[in-house]
C-alpha cells in the first residue's frame, strides 16, 4: 500500500510517549503529572492502533486501546479525586511537598 | 492526500505534546492536551478505526480532559497556577528524553516491518480486516464487529471460516472494567467529598 506506513505511526506514538515521560518527570504541578500520564497511555494507544491495521492482529488492537481509554478515564478520577484532596487537606497542589501523606 | 493529512495529524499531535511538556502555565498545558488528543483521533480515523476515533473525542477530550479542566479550575488559585520547574532539571530531562526518543525511533526506524508483516501473513493468514466479505478494509464499519467482539464473538474473525474453537472474545475484560469503573468511581466520589481541613501551613 502506497502512503504511510507502520513507521509513521511509530514514530509518532514515540514522541507522544517521550513527551509524558518528560512531562510526568518534570511538572510540579500535580495535574501536570496528571497530563503526563495522560500523554504515555495516548501514545501507547496509537501503536495499539496501527498493529491492528498494519499487522494480522485484526480488531484485537482496536479492543486493547479502547480498554486502554476507560481505564484512563478511571485513573484520571481517582487521581484527580486524591489531588483535590490533597489540595483541601495541604492548601497546594505542588507535588514536591507532597512528602508527608498519612492518613 | 493520505500523506498531507498524516503529516498535519502528526505535527499537531507531536507539537501539542511537546508543547504541554515545555508550556509552564497549567491551563495553556490543558489546552496543548486537547489540541494533541484530538489530532490522535484524527490518526485513528486514517487508521480506519472510526470507533476508536469517536471514543477517544467523546471520552478523552470530552471527559478526561474536561475532568482535568476541573481540577485545574478548582486547585489553581493564584501562585499554583504557575509552578515552575527548575531549569537544571528541565534540562536535564530534555537531554534524556531526546536520547530515549532517538533510541525509540532508531529502534522502530531499524526493524523490517514489511517483510514481518509479509511473514506473519504467511504463517496465520490474512489480517481479519482484509478478507472481503462481512467487513471490507477501507470502509471503516467497525462498530458492529467490536461490540460483538466484547459480548464474546468475534464474527469478524469466525465468519465463514471452519475452525474447531471460535475465536477470543472479550466478554470477560468488559465485565472486569465495568466493575472496575463503578469501583472507581465510587472511590473517587468518596475521596473528594469534602472535609474539614486538618492543616492549614502558616507561610501562606
Amino acid at each position: 500500500m502506497e502512503g504511510v506506513g507502520v513507521q509513521g505511526y511509530l514514530a509518532v506514538g514515540a514522541v507522544l510517549f517521550v513527551c509524558g515521560v518528560i512531562c510526568m518527570a518534570t511538572k510540579r504541578n500535580g495535574i501536570g503529572v496528571l497530563m503526563g500520564v495522560e500523554l504515555v497511555l495516548n501514545g501507547a494507544n496509537v501503536n495499539f492502533v496501527a498493529f491492528s491495521k498494519f499487522g494480522p492482529l485484526g480488531l484485537d488492537g482496536q479492543i486493547a486501546s479502547l480498554f486502554v481509554i476507560v481505564l484512563a478515564a478511571a485513573e484520571a478520577a481517582v487521581a484527580l479525586a486524591i489531588a483535590l484532596n490533597f489540595y483541601n487537606n495541604h492548601l497546594t497542589i505542588d507535588v514536591d511537598r507532597a512528602n508527608e501523606l498519612q492518613g | 492526500m493520505e500523506m498531507f493529512l498524516f503529516t498535519v495529524f502528526a505535527a499537531a499531535a507531536c507539537g501539542g505534546a511537546i508543547a504541554v511538556v515545555l508550556s509552564q502555565n497549567v491551563v495553556r498545558m490543558a489546552f496543548y492536551l486537547v489540541i494533541s488528543l484530538g489530532s490522535t483521533a484524527g490518526l485513528f480515523f486514517m487508521l480506519s478505526a472510526d470507533f476508536v476515533g469517536a471514543t477517544q473525542l467523546l471520552i478523552y477530550v470530552g471527559g478526561t480532559v474536561v475532568l482535568l479542566i476541573f481540577g485545574v479550575m478548582l486547585t489553581a488559585s493564584g501562585p499554583f497556577l504557575t509552578i515552575k520547574s527548575s531549569p537544571g532539571s528541565m534540562v536535564l530531562a530534555i537531554a534524556v528524553g531526546a536520547c530515549f526518543l532517538m533510541m525509540v525511533v532508531g529502534t522502530v526506524l531499524q526493524v523490517d516491518w514489511d517483510g514481518n508483516a509479509a511473514r506473519l501473513e504467511g504463517q496465520y493468514g490474512a489480517s481479519s480486516l482484509d478478507r472481503p466479505g462481512y467487513n471490507q478494509h477501507g470502509e471503516g464499519h467497525t462498530t458492529r464487529s467490536i461490540g460483538t467482539a466484547l459480548l464474546g464473538a468475534r464474527f469478524d474473525k469466525d465468519l465463514g471460516k471452519n475452525r474447531e474453537q471460535p475465536s477470543t472474545g472479550y466478554l470477560l475484560p468488559f465485565e472486569i472494567v465495568s466493575v472496575h469503573l463503578l469501583v472507581v468511581l465510587i472511590g473517587a466520589a468518596y475521596l473528594a467529598r469534602a472535609k474539614r481541613r486538618v492543616h492549614v501551613p502558616s507561610e501562606f
